[in-house]
């Protein structure tokens, strides 16, 4: 598996080989560098950290700073297990790694949609809007009677809805832009623009 | 946004816009059929505008056979967009000729601008 950590910059359209407008989601990469390598031997599992964004060693606390001994300070830091590239501490690399990748799987932190009721949260019915009807939006009943006398765990109720992490499987990557150091994206991805999103190649294709 | 202009840039066509709301215009658009290719003309009124950028679209209406009539939007900065020519100005004095739907026959004409020739 590859994956890169990126920004969504916003969404467009272009035009395909075949002369048709595609709707895309442009990704801005920064260079990422590898940070360090965790080992069986010594970590109890094998993974690559990432790091994104070059930052200034005085913007971060120094326990975080620790562990940018060998390269330039990153203000994002990932890991990532599996990742079929052999790498050393150091290397960087940017969008030319998805260059020959047809689909890719892209994951990032959903919009916040704050307290939502459960018609947008959970896509319930309602009721009626009008001829009387007292009931328009709530969720009705949550449970049962004296048995059981409680309401079951996980029922479906109001809350807090979006801010989670997303992933959004087999979308087609249209072109990698290496000039840029952008790839184009195929349809929506979860985040908001300037939201941080993981691109992998694609697990299921 | 500078990055998406950047990414659209590479796609759009040098001021492909030569027409206005109103002309009638010939659109030469490209066909592929299988293995090969050819170029239909697409004659009609320009009734709308929309959208900016590399999503820049036009929709042109023309009466087909039965006067049924038959609109269609084309992308702006198409490859498959050979060229597009003016066959006569209009005069109007709105940016959607949506109304033009709901007339028939003489109601539904646009009258023809004329230009007077600088001198």
């Amino acid at each position: 598996m590859i994956s890169l950590i990126g920004k969504k910059v916003g969404m467009t359209q272009v035009f395909n080989e075949k002369g048709e407008l595609v709707p895309v989601t442009v990704v801005k990469f920064e260079s990422n560098v590898v940070v360090a390598q965790r080992e069986t031997a010594k970590d109890g599992y094998d993974a690559v950290v990432i790091g994104t964004v070059e930052t200034k060693e005085s913007k971060l606390s120094k326990p975080v700073a620790g562990q940018f001994k060998e390269v330039q300070p990153q203000r994002h830091v990932m890991e990532f297990r599996g990742f079929e590239k052999e790498l050393k501490v150091g290397d960087s690399f940017g969008v030319e790694l998805l260059d020959g990748i047809s689909f890719v799987d892209v994951t990032g932190t959903s919009k916040g949609k704050g307290y939502a009721g459960v018609m947008k949260k959970h896509g319930f019915g309602g009721g009626r809007a009008t001829h009387g009807s007292k009931f328009h939006r709530e969720a009705g009943g949550t449970g049962m009677a004296t048995t059981p006398g409680r309401v079951i765990r996980n029922t479906k109720m109001a809350g807090r809805m979006g801010s989670d992490k997303k992933t959004v499987q087999n979308l087609e990557l249209i072109k990698v832009d290496t000039e840029l150091q952008v790839a184009l994206i195929k349809g929506a991805v979860p985040g908001k623009r300037g939201g941080l999103v993981v691109v992998r190649n694609a697990k299921k294709k | 946004m500078d990055i998406i202009k950047a990414v659209e840039a590479k796609q759009l066509k040098d001021n492909p816009e030569n027409f206005n709301i109103g002309d009638t215009v010939k659109v030469y658009y490209k066909i592929v059929e299988g293995a090969t290719e050819r170029v239909q003309v697409y004659e009609g009124l320009v009734i709308a505008k929309n959208n900016s950028g590399i999503s820049r679209t036009f929709t042109v209406r023309k009466i087909s056979f039965n006067a049924v009539g038959v609109e269609r939007i084309f992308p702006l900065h198409s490859d498959r967009i050979e060229k597009i020519e003016v066959s006569r100005l209009g005069k109007v004095r709105r940016a959607k000729l949506y109304y033009i739907r709901e007339r028939v026959g003489k109601k539904a004409k646009v009258k023809e601008l004329i230009r007077k020739k600088a001198q």
